[in-house]
């Protein structure tokens, strides 16, 4: 089974030379920590820069460059700024080649819901229906089951939504998945997780292919 | 040169009056006018209408506004960091109108540049989609959204001039451009104000056809809401 850190590396494995990437809160901030050596890719925050470095040093902050999750930030040779409509431009206009983002649920045909939860957690949905209405390649880090024990991998969304038919890719403490029109593909099992592990923890039907490879993460 | 400056933000905030619809700058604490909201506190205007991508932590930034009831109505993406934001809210005394960050700002350009409205296929099949237009282009759907109709847009840059040029510094950027001139009236504060013709021209972000009243900000906190950093190793 993987940690947080486990689930940021495998997803760093699907970072490409020369990509724009849209990180989210969260796990998939920490995507950021894991890309490959030597390869090239920018990150874009959706509150208006591109090329986004490590957080400063302490003394070194500057409130006038933060990230979306509102942390400071700092910036690589090459960044650069912009305003809030210009960033959703190359977010709509599909110039930002890959968004990671977490779920609170999301359901066989790709839908997902990750911003509100009824008369309980209404903190708004930010940049994410945007994102996940216009980006080509949308990966999803979320956490397989809730506290409960219940399956966040669902037939269909029991939250409000924030995109239909969106999802392309899903990576847990247990599994990588791909949404394909015939439903979620069991892609790969997380070390020493079995395949029934994963069956059990899904409530969605899982297409199960051939032998499932355990992942390999460095 | 059209002179914009005002002595104060008093002068500038003069005709700002109970019940009217506001557009505010910033994203989180970074960026927001910080001098107007202090005016717009002891001015005690009640009843309006604020768009503002957030709505401040409890004790800064618009949360200073909710605290004193002074606002009827909030249209934003994320109001995530605000506790008594989020109590008025589920206690029904506060209105919300929460709208995707990247439609927000359109709303605000739109508005800026005299488009009515725009399709945007961002919360198409949520319930922000419910009761508006769908139309299908190349395939995929869209919702229609109207560009905001507001009486001031708040905006802060990092310098500015008499002639009402701005320029922003980092990502305190963000909504305080797509705002500049999408109201009635445009209020800009900035950090530093300097005469015309000490700004290059080839460095403004907003032309002072934008705006319609600047002057220079008393003092700042510049407060951070999350202060990350890493250590040197």
């Amino acid at each position: 089974m993987l940690d947080k850190i486990g689930i940021a590396k495998r997803i760093a494995k699907e970072l490409q030379d020369g990509f724009y990437v849209n990180l989210g809160i969260g796990i998939p901030t920490l995507v950021a920590n894991y890309v490959p050596e030597g390869m090239n890719v920018e990150f874009q925050s959706e509150n208006g820069v591109l090329g986004m470095g490590p957080f400063p040093f302490e003394g070194e902050e500057d409130a006038d460059l933060i990230n979306a999750g509102k942390q400071t930030i700092t910036t690589l040779p090459g960044a650069s700024f912009f305003d809030s409509a210009t960033s959703f431009g190359m977010i709509r206009g599909k110039h930002v080649d890959l968004t990671i983002l977490g779920a609170m649920e999301i359901s066989e045909n790709g839908d997902i819901a990750n911003w509100k939860i009824p008369q309980k957690m209404v903190k708004g949905m930010g940049g994410a229906m945007d994102l996940v209405a216009s980006a080509e390649n949308i990966i999803v880090a979320m956490m397989h089951v809730n506290k409960k024990g219940e399956s966040k991998i669902l037939k269909k969304c029991t939250l409000p939504l924030t995109g239909v038919n969106c999802v392309k890719k899903v990576v847990t403490e247990l599994a990588v998945m791909e949404i394909t029109p015939r439903g979620i593909k069991l892609l790969e099992r997380a070390p020493g997780v079995t395949v029934e592990q994963i069956v059990k923890a899904t409530e969605a039907e899982l297409i199960i292919e051939g032998n499932i490879p355990e992942m390999v993460i460095n | 040169m059209i002179n914009k400056k005002v002595a104060n933000v008093r002068e500038a905030l003069h005709d700002l009056e109970d019940n009217m619809t506001i557009m505010l700058g910033g994203f989180g604490l970074c960026g927001i006018p910080e001098n107007s909201i202090a005016e717009l506190v002891s001015k005690n205007v009640k009843g309006l209408t604020c768009i503002s991508n957030n709505a401040g932590v409890d004790d800064f930034g618009l949360g200073l506004l909710l605290q004193k009831h002074q606002i009827k109505k909030m249209i934003s993406s994320y109001v995530g960091e605000n506790a008594e934001f989020e109590r008025q809210m589920l206690s029904g005394e506060l209105e919300v109108e929460l709208t995707p960050q990247g439609t927000l700002a359109e709303k605000c350009r739109a508005a800026q540049v005299g488009i009515p409205a725009f399709y945007t296929p961002a919360g198409y099949g949520t319930e922000v989609a419910e009761g508006k237009e769908v139309r299908v282009f190349n395939g995929k759907p869209h919702i229609l959204e109207n560009a905001f109709d507001a009486d001031f847009a708040i905006v802060k840059a990092w310098k500015g001039d008499e002639a009402g040029n701005l320029i922003f510094k980092g990502t305190a950027r963000n909504f305080n451009a797509c705002m500049a001139g999408a109201a009635r009236i445009t209020i800009a504060e900035v950090e530093e104000l300097v005469p015309a013709g000490e700004l290059d021209p080839n460095q403004i972000h907003i032309p002072g056809i934008f705006v319609k009243r600047i002057f220079q900000g008393e003092k700042y906190e510049k407060r951070i809401e999350q202060k990350t950093v890493r250590q040197k190793n």
